[in-house]
């Protein structure tokens, strides 16, 4: 039987304020555990939770966006828990009245371009931490993390393979650092996604029963666990099982998923608005200011920069995958006005060369302005792509500007044909045996004289000019 | 609608509340009187009337995004029954 997957992702977003969002506490990750906990995020008896504007603003940044509808009037609801590192007992979130609804995601998977719809984003409060190390058989709390804003962000079920679920995952992340509202860094949590995961019989129009993969924080963990999730559920299904709703949690040594928690046992959250808050307004005029932060989003740069710059679609893709990146190719293209060359660069020997020393493009130490400097040489013929790969290098290790690394290494593409000349006759006297295979008709003769001027000229002389010379040379 | 014993208790259980089966029942009455008021007002028809999030029409009102608060865990775990590397400790949960 042939399978169709759904997949619908759950982010929680970690928003980038100063403070936490009901009270004036620190969100600065990494404090020693406990220090900035105030006694409202620890909840002493008689505090009250005050919202933080900055949250509320960032979630209207959002919304903006992703094109959603904001609510004007939104509502924060009691979620009804007990766990050790949520000390109220409940959790602050938003369930009936969400502050951001609709709204959808431009992805490209490979060549092809989907659009992927939002069901809602809704403001709520982190909670803190347990730390299951042995304390003499207890548990250790931190709740510094207790009151740290969270946007989560829910897919409708639109996704149909990992590789999709991975486009859009990776397409909010962008979107979400793009404008400032999140610093999406996986390893501290700060982008933490739950995958809803279930399979059909293709054709079939109604959902199977899904499990939900939960606090997956790489996009590689993400892959593996749907992968594995698809293929336990297929093959449970085949072989006469059923699936029962169930949270899984999934292992990324084993590269599995297991499950935490049945619908039998699912929490019964006991919903209802907080009598501590009144409900939030959202002013015409402060969504008007609010948009006019909004710098230019990620796809109307794609397109600007294929009709700019003359960039293939799926390369403008790739220049947007973040603004550092963006910015960093839009000042390269611009210093040196070649789009194309200077796209090719930045993906190409830059991309390999930050991969490799594992820095991202905001450490790169070949800035923007000396990469288009160098693009500029290639395109006035100073350098050949062979000589600007060494200059490059002296850029790398910080040896200069790129005129005085061209000088100081010799680097400069021979124009003076005399010189050329003399390397010519020395070559040609050097290697009569391939003069004469040349001459009786073997063509590979000729590349080995090139490989020679190639190298006698320290790979300064310009091929075209070379062959050029030769030829004309050989068939006197 | 109305509640039965076994709803008293579960919710009793949900809010980690330890009642007996004479706190059950007599609770049962009380929250049943509550639930037959609910049931006169929803004869009330509220077909163009909103729902209200809140009593009064009035709006939250926030905060500028500015750290204020400073560490006072000290104070606040000297009341806490154990502590360690200023970690809160409890009963060991795993889920």
């Amino acid at each position: 039987m042939k399978w169709e997957t759904v997949i619908g992702l759950e982010v929680h977003t970690q928003l980038a304020t100063r403070s936490k969002i009901f009270s004036g506490s620190s969100t600065a990750f990494g404090a020693a555990p406990n220090t900035q906990a105030s006694a409202v995020d620890i909840a002493l008896p008689g505090v009250l939770p005050v919202l933080n504007r900055g949250a509320v603003e960032y979630a209207i940044k959002f919304g903006l966006a992703i094109g959603a509808t904001l609510n004007r009037v939104n509502v924060f609801d009691r979620k009804s828990y007990f766990y050790p590192d949520l000390p109220k007992g409940y959790q602050i979130s938003q369930l009936a009245k969400p502050i951001v609804e609709g709204g959808a995601l431009k992805i490209q998977v490979g060549e092809t371009e989907r659009i992927i719809h939002l069901t809602r984003a809704h403001l709520e409060e982190d909670a803190g931490k347990s730390l299951h190390e042995d304390f003499h058989g207890m548990t250790g709390i931190d709740l510094n993390r207790a009151g740290t804003p969270l946007l989560e962000i829910v897919s409708e079920p639109e996704m149909r393979s990992s590789a999709e679920a991975v486009a859009y995952a990776r397409a909010l992340h962008t979107l979400v650092t793009w404008i400032g509202i999140c610093d999406g860094n996986m390893q501290e949590g700060s982008f933490r996604v739950d995958a809803n995961v279930s399979v059909r019989p293709a054709g079939q129009t109604e959902f199977g029963t899904r499990r939900e993969i939960k606090n997956l924080n790489s996009f590689r963990f993400l892959q593996q666990a749907i992968d594995y999730e698809v293929r336990w559920q297929i093959e449970t299904l085949e072989d006469g099982g059923r699936i029962e709703q169930a949270t899984v949690l999934f292992d990324p040594d084993k590269v599995e998923t297991r499950m935490m928690r049945s619908k039998e046992e699912a929490h019964d959250y006991r919903y209802f608005p907080d009598p501590d808050l009144l409900p939030i307004k959202l002013d015409e005029d402060w969504i008007e200011a609010v948009r006019a932060t909004l710098t230019e989003l990620p796809v109307a740069m794609q397109a600007r920069f294929q009709s700019e710059y003359g960039v293939s679609a799926y390369d403008a893709a790739v220049l947007t995958g973040s603004r550092a990146l963006a910015d960093y190719f839009e000042t390269a293209a611009k210093a040196c006005d070649q789009g194309k060359l200077a796209a090719n660069w930045v993906m190409g020997e830059l991309s390999a060369a930050l991969n490799k020393a594992e820095l991202d493009i905001a450490q790169s130490p070949v800035s923007a302005a000396q990469l288009g400097a160098l693009i500029t040489r290639i395109q006035d013929g100073t350098l050949s792509g062979k000589l600007a790969k060494q200059v490059f290098e002296g850029l790398w290790e910080g040896a200069g500007e790129v005129d005085a690394i061209i000088e100081a290494r010799g680097l400069k593409q021979m124009s003076d044909s005399g010189e050329l000349e003399k390397i010519i006759d020395a070559v040609l006297a050097a290697n009569p045996k391939s003069v004469e295979e040349f001459r009786s008709g073997k063509d590979k003769a000729f590349n080995a004289l090139v490989g020679q001027v190639m190298k006698a000229s320290k790979g300064r002389a310009n091929p075209a000019q070379v062959n050029e010379r030769l030829k004309a040379r050989l068939h006197n | 609608m109305s509640l039965s014993q076994d709803d008293v208790k579960r919710i009793a259980r949900l809010a980690r509340i330890e009642i007996d089966d004479a706190q059950a029942q007599a609770t049962q009455g009380q929250l049943n009187t509550i639930f037959d008021l609910i049931a006169t007002m929803q004869a009330v028809n509220t077909d163009n009337v909103s729902p209200m999030a809140h009593a009064q029409e009035v709006y939250q009102r926030l905060r500028d995004d500015v750290v204020t608060e400073t560490d006072r865990h000290a104070a606040f775990q000297a009341v806490a029954p154990a502590v360690e590397n200023g970690l809160y400790l409890v009963p060991k949960v795993i889920e």
